[in-house]
């Protein structure tokens, strides 16, 4: 099984294992080559971004000016907060090189000569293991001015890892962005794209840990080899991270369009007891929740998950057995979100809090059937009404779970419609909701 | 009680400075070598903290108030994390999450009256597929049962 981004070398964490492995060859290979060879190649090997939204990579740095006297920046994302989400670490742990090479290579295709990795302050021990990687790679000459001699070039830069601190938010890209700045994880409005307008005002690139650690292979083995694997539509290897019921949860890097019940059953063993899954979440938390029996011949690519009705995400799949209580789950969703959000826009800071506590209604036995049309309102009022897609993130979950499990959802509530809790709910509008247990 | 940076940290937080064009970058990193030496975040470290990188020190506490993992009050010694997140929730979280709280007799946020102990429910730490989990302090502790739980918590001290 072919891998990219993980191969199974031991202790490819180490400089000299992974020279040995054909590792900073690629650097040398794209020095060779103009900056636009580069882009063009990254476009036409169709790598998309693996931080959520699978965006062209080449197409994404093509935006950046090529005339401009300001710096630019590469900012990597590491934040890894998404629930689901846990195959970032995995590459700070065992293929730390293979990061700094496609950093090396980033910058040099959109011309920054500063990168900042934003890790998630939790990562202590990652941020070690990566920020170790990166000293060595600068004492062996091959990150900073001394690449200038090393390869006999020009071009240089340098590599920092910026240590966030707990919030979710910070992993939207401007809201990191921000974090970098030394400011509150605040997204900004768009545009001005941060290809335009991002770090202190100059053009950034921020893309996935995992894309740009599939760069190097990219650029040693031509586009046409990556190209080939997987989806064409969306090709490569992705890490796929299952958690949840199943007999060997982990992270397993497989080809683009690996059927999702593979994955489950045949890389992570299947469902413990043999169990019925009710529900799984194809892509991390944010992503619209699928129904177990929704799952037969889905291929995990962005295209196939889309016509399946969710979404790819980040590729972190969790899968709930048939005696998961859904309603807790949704709730403990919906708390997360409320909790994360940052509370610059109204239908975001409210709504997220209104779902939260309709649905802990319902779990003490006291929802009715209006409830679940009012989770939808609410949901359908925050999409596409607010500052950044922690809002789709937060609807998502709520509104597709309770509609493909209304059978479910209408078990747990009282078919009379509560006119006291109703009445209550009408006048949320005017009280600021404190939920308790909270802190934001 | 007067805070002053030791020299090796004010020195840390002078090459924190120059990994960016602008001083204020810096006040994450500030802040953590603050906490680490004196366990939680002052007012008079922000101030401290926002002469250092040329900052008002309202936007010192800005940034304080916005990040979970700065701390206003003291904390235990051992500061442990529990996510109780879908994926750990799925494999148990919410029993080590109780396990704990009847164990230490404190809540969420809440310090043992010895000062060792204070527990934080927390969002997903990236150890899904390794749950239930906690952290203590730096540590992960990963597929936590019952058992390892008595276990990690008593050999403390
Ligand atoms: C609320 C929110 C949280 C996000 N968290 C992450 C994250 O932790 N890591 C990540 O790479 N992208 C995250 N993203 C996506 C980023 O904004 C951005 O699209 C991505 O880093 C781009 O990288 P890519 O093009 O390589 O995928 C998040 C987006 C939103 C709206
Ligand atoms: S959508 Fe939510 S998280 Fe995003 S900017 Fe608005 S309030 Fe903040
Ligand atoms: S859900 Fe607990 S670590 Fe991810």
């Amino acid at each position: 099984m072919i891998k990219i981004v993980l191969p199974d070398i031991p202790n490819l964490h180490q400089l000299e294992v992974y020279k040995q492995n054909g590792g900073y060859t690629a650097i040398k290979k794209a020095l060779s080559q103009s900056p636009d060879d580069i882009i063009d190649q990254v476009k036409r090997s169709g790598l998309r971004g693996r931080g959520g939204a699978a965006f062209s990579t080449g197409l994404k740095w093509s935006f950046m000016p090529k005339t401009t006297d300001k710096p630019k920046y590469l900012c990597v994302n590491g934040d890894e907060s998404e629930p689901g989400s846990f195959k970032d670490r995995q590459i700070f742990e065992y293929n730390p090189h293979q990061l700094i090479e496609g950093i090396l290579i980033s910058c040099y295709a959109i011309g920054a000569k500063t990168c900042y990795i934003y890790i998630r302050g939790e990562y202590h021990k990652w941020i070690k293991l990566m920020q170790n990687a990166i000293d060595d790679a600068y004492a062996a000459g091959l990150v900073g001015e001394a690449m200038k001699s090393t390869f006999n070039t020009d071009f240089y830069c340098d590599i920092y890892i910026h240590k966030g601190a707990g919030a979710y938010i910070c992993g939207e890209e401007s809201a990191l962005m921000n974090s970098i700045e030394g400011k509150r994880g605040y997204p900004r409005v768009k545009p001005p794209f941060p290809a335009q307008n991002g770090l202190w005002g100059c053009p950034t690139t921020i893309n996935n840990v995992e894309t740009i650690a599939n760069i190097p292979p990219i650029i040693n083995n031509g586009w046409e080899w990556f190209a080939s694997i997987g989806e064409p539509k969306h090709p490569g290897t992705i890490l796929f991270g299952v958690s949840g019921h199943v007999n060997k949860p982990g992270v397993y890097e497989l080809p683009t369009g690996t059927l999702l019940t593979d994955i489950i059953y045949n890389y992570a063993g299947g469902i413990p007891g043999n169990k019925k899954i009710l529900c799984i979440i194809p892509g991390g938390s944010s992503m619209p929740p699928l129904r177990g029996d929704q799952i037969e011949g889905v291929k995990m690519d962005a295209e196939s998950l889309k016509a399946a009705g969710s979404a790819i995400g980040t590729g972190g799949i969790m899968v709930m057995d048939e005696d998961t209580d859904l309603v807790k789950v949704l709730a403990r969703i919906a708390h997360f979100y409320h909790h994360e959000s940052c509370g610059q826009c109204t239908p975001c800071r409210e709504g997220t809090g209104w779902l939260e506590k309709i649905l802990k209604r319902i779990i003490a036995g006291k929802g009715s059937v209006s409830d679940l049309d009012l989770l939808i309102t609410v949901a359908n009022q925050i999409e596409g009404n607010t500052i950044c897609a922690l809002g789709e993130a937060a609807a998502w979950p709520v509104k597709y779970m309770v509609e493909r499990f209304r059978d479910y959802f209408e078990q747990r509530v009282s078919k009379e419609i509560n006119l006291e809790v109703a009445n209550k709910v009408h006048s949320m509008r005017h009280s600021s909701i404190t939920v308790e247990g909270i802190v934001h | 009680m007067e805070f002053n940076f030791t020299p090796e940290n004010l020195e840390r937080i002078n090459a924190e400075i120059k990994k960016y064009p602008k001083k204020q970058s810096a006040v994450m990193a500030a802040l953590y070598i603050a906490q680490e030496q004196n366990g939680y975040i002052t007012n008079e470290i922000m101030v401290k903290i926002a002469e250092l990188l040329d900052m008002h020190p309202h936007d010192v506490l800005s940034v304080v108030t916005f990040y979970t993992m700065y701390f206003q009050k003291p904390m235990g010694k051992y500061h442990i994390q529990v996510c109780t997140n879908v994926s750990c929730m799925l494999r148990g979280a919410y029993d080590i999450w109780n396990q704990l709280k009847e164990k230490l007799k404190i809540d969420n946020l809440e310090v043992t009256p010895d000062g060792k102990f204070s527990l934080e429910e927390v969002e997903c730490m990236g150890s899904c597929g390794t749950a239930p989990m906690f952290a203590i302090n730096e540590d992960y502790y990963e597929n936590l049962t019952k058992e390892k739980v008595e276990e990690i918590i008593n050999s403390l001290n």
